[in-house]
């Protein structure tokens, strides 16, 4: 196990890139999604708008690049603070 | 070859399939039953994933709920995939990590308190036994409607199979199991969905098509289903018609609902790895999109098939001829077929021969049918589970993709009764027996006690099945609100908060819990027993406007704020636990908590 100080450090990096992710989660669900749509009228995507594709399709879809995203970056930070599994 | 040997030979050889697997992959020790001996490849763990997760709710509800008000029921898209990306981010990688085998003994060990593991072993049991029951009925009609046979005789021979490839298998067969049933059900969603795109706007691509030019009007499909929406006095498919506030809501209900549900929750518990749990999460996320992404283009298309059937002909302006509907001697056959089961019925009210389909509840387009002579709308049901079912049908796709409809469906069903069964099991046998009331129990005695258990909760799921509450829309909100209310701001506090002790999570929960029980029975019945409700379901009773299927944010919210407060004011977790909260958030060490 790796020292008291690496792993706080390495808990941190991780709290951020989860403030990150969880940021962009919501922007595109709750915000694009939802909450934005009237915003996004103005930007037609075949017969309906923006906001309505985030809602049917992006929302979905910038859902699993989050998670991809994350266990890339994941994967790295553990080899980097020497947590990674052996 | 009729239809129905057809859907005997296909639903047929998907059951020698599953049971095949079942008995190549028997469990032989407790961690195999629990968690497959942790050895799931993570892909393969997703796709078993993404088929649990996928319930006769998503295969066969969800397009309807979608075609029927548009825009609005995209929750259920957004709600019941965001759920992944907390799962990922949020819990499945320190579960793994923590390496144990249910979700009440994350809690029981985490917060050192039986009490806890025990309220934890209550709101699993409450969320999976409610949530078995609609698979359970689900399977049955899809086999009454399929395989012609009654209700009862269907839900039986669900029943058989299960218990074959679950008892059988514990979590090592239903994997294996869950696998198959995916590309089952998937290739069933996918196949007829291609051909209406297809047919409808020339795109390959489900997902692209709805999005695309309709090939008859030129115009794109979705301002192509507005018009004649509103043209027979329908809300647009693509605008927005409730509160924006309670969609925020019920959406996020859904999501964290989704993330606390202990059936999806214990998947990634098998993986070996806990990178790999991450990795799970993802790859469970693509197997799931790959049907939720086609859902709200078969939800818009068939919305629109079905209205150009009933109204063929076009004008010279590109509107629906109202003058020349579908006469009732010319109903396509797979409007009778469905007529026989009652769950599509049309009615010649005014006599003329003709089929007339409109918003009579609209009080300005009612005026407009009643200058024509119309004497109301004469599809009087549909029922919107139909939907899906009878897709194939209405693109007169060939009989084999009908039968695989039916192979898909069952799969949905079944897959999920499993994941569920297996989750109520390990709650039974190792949290209560094992833990609590009988420590010294053997490894084997155990194993036979889950076994004796799933057998229980099979008996009891086919009971209740045939003997339906006939509430089960309510009761899955409940099972979403709990798992939102109870479980997930546990978990997630357990990870996240060192600080976090007894206390603090058994008066979360419990203020969760009741929070959620009490607005719910408020509006929909003391156990949903009708006429007991204390007050009107509607928006002008709800407090604060929030409708009670949404209220499970708020239940989470509540389970939050209590257990903060409540934990300021007692004192803090012994050092041994937040040694452990500690070795949970770092990945190494994990293979060694698999031999214990």
């Amino acid at each position: 196990m790796a020292d008291k100080s690496s792993a706080d450090a390495y808990w941190k990096a991780n709290l951020r890139i989860i403030y990150i992710c969880m940021s962009i989660w919501a922007l595109v669900s709750f915000g694009f999604g939802i909450v934005f749509r009237p915003f996004l009228q103005g930007i037609p995507v075949g017969g309906a708008d923006l906001g309505f594709w985030f809602a049917q399709q992006g929302s979905i879809l910038v859902f699993i690049a989050l998670i991809f995203f994350y266990t890339w970056y994941m994967n790295r930070l553990d080899r980097e603070h020497g947590v990674d599994e052996e | 070859m009729d239809q129905f040997t057809l859907n005997l030979i296909v639903v047929g050889a998907s059951f020698a399939l599953y049971v095949g697997i079942a008995i190549w992959a028997r469990a032989g020790s407790t961690s195999e039953f629990y968690a497959a001996n942790r050895g799931v490849n993570p892909i393969v763990n997703g796709a078993a994933t993404a088929a649990d997760w996928m319930s006769a709710a998503s295969f066969i509800s969800m397009a309807g709920l979608i075609a029927f008000v548009g825009y609005g029921n995209s929750s259920f898209l957004m709600g019941w995939t965001g759920g992944y990306v907390m799962l990922a981010l949020l819990l499945a990688p320190y579960l793994r990590k923590f390496g144990r085998y249910t979700v009440p003994e994350f809690i029981g060990d985490r917060f050192y308190s039986q009490t806890a593991r025990v309220v934890a072993v209550i709101c699993l049991l409450v969320i999976s036994i409610t949530y078995v029951i609609g698979q359970m009925t689900g399977a049955g009609v899809a086999f009454s409607r399929f395989l012609e046979v009654s209700n009862t005789t269907g839900l039986l021979i669900a029943s058989t199979v299960v218990f074959i490839y679950a008892v059988l298998g514990g979590m090592k067969g239903i994997t294996y199991t869950q696998l198959a049933q995916y590309c089952v059900l998937i290739v069933a969603y996918t196949i007829p969905a291609v051909f209406i795109s297809l047919q409808l706007t020339g795109q390959f691509l489900p997902q692209v098509g709805l999005f695309a030019t309709h090939a008859e009007s030129g115009l794109p499909l979705l301002a192509k289903l507005d018009q004649v929406l509103m043209e027979l006095g329908f809300q647009d498919y693509t605008g927005m018609h409730g509160s924006y506030f309670n969609m925020f809501l019920f959406t996020m209900s859904l999501m964290i609902g989704t993330a606390g549900l202990p059936h999806v929750i214990i998947r990634f518990f098998t993986v070996p790895k806990v990178a790999d749990a991450r990795k799970s999460a993802g790859w469970a996320l693509v197997f799931i999109a790959l049907l939720y992404t086609v859902a709200p283009a078969v939800g818009a298309m068939a919305r629109l098939n079905i209205i150009t059937t009933i109204y063929p002909v076009t004008t010279e302006t590109g509107a629906l001829d109202l003058d020349q509907p579908l006469a009732y001697a010319d109903q396509p056959t797979w409007m009778q077929n469905w007529e026989t089961t009652g769950l599509l019925k049309f009615e010649d009210k005014n006599g003329d021969g003709l089929i007339q389909y409109y918003n009579a509840a609209n009080p300005e387009f009612a005026a407009i049918a009643e200058a024509r002579g119309w004497e109301g709308n004469e599809m009087v049901t549909f029922n919107q589970d139909i939907l899906v079912l009878a897709n194939p049908e209405i693109a007169q796709l060939p009989g084999w993709v009908i039968a695989l409809i039916a192979a898909g469906g069952l799969a949905a069903a079944l897959s999920t009764a499993a994941g569920l069964l297996l989750a109520i099991s390990s709650a039974i046998s190792h949290d209560l027996l094992k833990s609590t009331l009988m420590p010294s129990i053997s490894e084997k005695g155990e194993l036979l006690a889950a076994r004796v258990a799933m057998a229980f909760a099979i008996a009891l799921a086919t009971w209740l099945g045939l003997n339906p509450p006939g509430f089960a829309a309510q009761v899955v909100a409940l099972a979403f609100g709990l798992a939102a209310a109870t479980l997930f701001p546990a978990i997630m506090m357990g990870i996240f908060s060192k600080r976090m002790n007894t206390e603090g999570a058994v008066a979360g929960m419990l203020a969760g819990l009741f929070a959620t029980v009490a607005y719910i029975f408020t509006y929909l019945g003391i156990f949903f027993v009708p006429g007991t409700a204390l007050l009107e379901n509607t928006p002008d009773n709800w407090i604060a406007g929030i409708s009670p299927l949404s209220f499970g944010t708020v239940g989470a919210l509540i389970n939050f704020i209590v257990a903060y407060a409540v934990m300021s004011m007692t004192k803090e977790p012994p050092e041994e636990i937040q040694e452990l909260v500690e070795s949970i958030r770092v990945p190494r060490g994990a293979a060694g908590a698999v031999d214990h």
